[in-house]
């Protein structure tokens, strides 16, 4: 019992007070990207050619456009342009409401606004969520639970994981969703009573990620079931996951 | 080789007590067997190959630990495997060229009959925040007979998609084998790749891939032993190391900006250098990691009732572990001296072989073991990674990103000894220098049979327990 009290002593309180302050990424941490004004090179595919998600394409004004959905913050684009249009801050909001808000292709993004009024005055100071992993590499589920660690301590917001679909609001969904977890999410989220949001985190469960176009998976949620929040990273940072739900529930 | 001298090879050399580290088929007109065995006594590295035909006699009868590996075989080959004693679907994966609909899980299943016999399903989909796999329990009252284990549900087609993929792109495909095994198995294909393009990493990035390496052991033990104290309700050690876990991910992100260390391994290298100040920051937040871990983890066994739960629950027999040929921790829990770090030393090892730490025989292969193990090898992880990062010079640490041409019709095999135990990859190259077969071997592979075995006549409640004692990977072994 006396060391059970020692440790609980040296361990100390560790809560971060999130949101009211902001936590500061290691120095190294990639973040959203940002491509800066100026013009391509003639015709330069450089950092199409790199990306090994093909999560860069080419604008409308021959700019290079980064999908967030697909990207892996690999940062391979970023040495290779050129022209240095393509860098990557240590800004840690990445989540969005619409899947094309997560197309980059200035030093703009526009975070993920709150849900609507009426899912918010029913889940807006609670939301208890089923995570279900299709196909997930154990990442992106890891970075969900430490969510529930001292450091973050999700259920001081009233966020919850809880074990079954009848006790959510909703479904977190991680991986590519594997063709053998395809039936699994769906009778999941038919599981949920209504109404339901569902959150996708990282860039399998939004666009299939690395293994976009292999046979074996559905190059992510897709339209199998309604994605009302997109998380990108790969995995996200835990402090990603937390502020865009927050950010979601109408909280920050 | 043929079929029968193969068998007869492999039969004497397990016999023996050498693991089989992979065993794999390359298909084609002839297809041709592939066995790569360890040997942890005498450390060699033994490969020999036969042509295998369509069909042949099973290993596993003769060879228990080719059981896991011959069900592989008949589902992606379609190879005839007469004598299998329980031959069914590993992955559910559609065979090549077919385009059948396939249910997961739909199988059949191991029945026990009987009065106050029952059957309890559990999965894929898991209580808590857990990849997808399906359990079958045959049960008299709590009690259970068998555990049957049926995985496939994370199958990604990672080996498929590997020979046409970019070596840059190969590399955040292992990384993302098992997320939490990124170092070990991203340092396993740099391996693979720089034998076959005659690369050699200096000597300040096999010192920074160890150390990552390192990094992930302790946090993947740290967070499983807090898992396991939370498994029978001891809050303190399951809250601190949950919160310990983190601060060592983040260390790995110092390095390289990832927590799972996505990016540090390049093939010829490693992205990232640690120089002076780093070097610093990582030394002063291993000091109080190390402090943070020993106030949480010691509580375990001051504990006495979280020592009489973990005493003598999920029990493997050293005979068993060597018959099925565990590896890692769950193996040296069992007493048995398998560490590829020292059999088979790969980059930085060589130099700073680990004091593996093992458990004496008697109070070996139960759930203490597993932790006991496990915060014996967190403190030599810590030793390790001081001793590196002493000798990492000013120099930056190099990396090789120009394309090379990997050496054509060659086959190369590397092992790592990732948190969970070994990781074998084997590459195998056309005539052109290309890709043609990469076959990975995940501990899991090895391992999740070990976790059937831990539940034999123990109560259904033990599960959690026996599986974080565990913690074997889903997607490592389902690719």
């Amino acid at each position: 019992m006396l060391q059970i009290l020692k440790a609980r002593l040296h361990q100390q309180y560790r809560t971060f007070p999130f949101p009211d302050k902001i936590p500061e990424m290691a120095p190294r941490y990639t973040g959203r990207p940002m491509i800066a004004t100026g013009t391509c090179q003639n015709d330069c595919t450089a950092c199409i050619n790199v990306c090994p998600t093909g999560a860069v394409s080419c604008g409308s004004d021959h700019r290079p456009v980064i999908d967030m959905g697909r990207c892996i913050f690999c940062r391979a684009c970023e040495p290779a342009c050129p022209a240095k249009l393509i860098s990557f801050s240590r800004e840690f909001s990445l989540a969005a409401r619409h899947k094309n808000d997560l197309l980059i292709s200035s030093s703009e993004f526009k975070t993920a606004e709150a849900m609507g009024a009426e899912i918010k005055r029913i889940f807006g100071r609670s939301l208890k969520l089923r995570q279900v992993s299709a196909g997930g590499c154990n990442a992106c589920e890891a970075d969900c639970n430490v969510l529930g660690t001292p450091t973050f301590d999700l259920a001081r917001f009233g966020i919850q994981f809880v074990a079954s679909p009848r006790h959510a609001d909703g479904l977190l969904v991680t991986g590519p969703v594997s063709q053998n977890m395809k039936l699994a999410l769906q009778k999941t989220y038919a599981a949920l009573p209504s109404p339901s949001v569902v959150i996708a985190t990282g860039a399998c469960a939004i666009s299939g990620g690395l293994f976009r176009g292999n046979s074996e998976v559905n190059d992510g949620i897709g339209d199998l079931i309604p994605v009302d929040l997109y998380i990108p990273g790969c995995p996200p940072n835990p402090w990603t996951i937390l502020e865009g739900i927050l950010r979601f529930m109408g909280r920050i | 080789m043929e079929i029968e001298g193969f068998r007869q090879h492999l039969i004497t050399l397990t016999q023996k007590g050498v693991r089989l580290a992979s065993l794999f088929v390359l298909p084609g007109e002839q297809p041709t067997m592939i066995a790569i065995v360890a040997d942890d006594e005498t450390t060699e590295l033994e490969l020999f190959a036969c042509q295998c035909g369509r069909k042949f006699k099973a290993l596993t009868p003769q060879v228990p630990q080719a059981h896991w590996f011959e069900r592989e075989i008949a589902e992606i080959h379609g190879i005839e495997m007469l004598g299998h004693p329980w031959l069914k679907p590993i992955r559910f994966q559609p065979r090549a060229g077919q385009n059948r609909e396939i249910s997961p899980g739909v199988t059949d299943y191991f029945e026990v009959n009987g009065e106050e016999v029952h059957e309890v399903a559990v999965g894929p989909v898991h209580a808590g925040i857990i990849e997808p796999g399906h359990f079958r329990f045959q049960c008299h009252g709590e009690k259970v007979f068998h555990l049957e284990i049926e995985l496939g549900y994370q199958h990604r087609g990672i080996e498929k998609a590997i020979p046409t993929a970019t070596p840059q792109k190969i590399i955040r495909l292992l990384e993302a084998t098992a997320g939490d095994t990124s170092i070990g198995h991203a340092t396993a294909f740099a391996m693979n790749y720089e034998a076959l393009a005659g690369l050699k990493p200096d000597k300040n990035a096999s010192l920074i891939r160890s150390i990552a390496l390192e990094l992930e052991r302790i946090a993947n033990h740290t967070g499983d032993l807090g898992a396991m104290a939370g498994d029978v309700g001891f809050l303190p050690t399951s809250s601190y190391c949950g919160r310990i876990r983190g601060d060592v991910l983040n260390t790995t992100g110092l390095i390289c900006g990832n927590r799972f260390g996505r990016g540090l391994v390049k093939t010829g290298g490693v992205g990232y250098h640690i120089d002076a100040t780093l070097k610093q920051q990582i030394l002063d937040k291993l000091t109080l990691i190390e402090a943070d871990l020993i106030s949480a983890i010691d509580l375990i066994w001051d504990t006495p009732s979280v020592v009489s739960r973990f005493d003598e629950t999920g029990h493997v027999s050293q005979e068993d572990a060597v018959t099925i040929g565990l590896v890692g921790p769950a193996a040296r829990a069992c007493a048995l001296l398998t560490d590829v770090r020292l059999s088979h030393p790969f980059g930085a090892y060589e130099d700073y072989p680990p004091a593996v730490p093992l458990i004496e025989i008697g109070r070996c292969g139960d759930v203490n073991a597993r932790a006991t193990i496990r915060w014996l090898e967190i403190k030599e992880s810590l030793r390790l990674i001081r001793a590196m990062l002493a000798d990492i010079s000013a120099e930056p640490a190099g990396c090789n990103t120009t394309p090379l041409k990997m050496a054509a019709s060659s086959i190369s095999v590397s092992l790592t000894e990732g948190w969970r135990g070994e990781i074998c990859h084997v590459a195998v190259t056309d005539a052109q220098g290309k890709l043609q077969t990469y076959k990975i071997t995940d501990p899991s592979f090895h391992n999740w049979f070990g976790l059937a075995l831990a539940l034999r006549n123990q109560e259904i409640s033990d599960f959690p327990l026996c599986n974080k004692s565990f913690n074997l990977s889903y997607c490592g072994h389902d690719l």
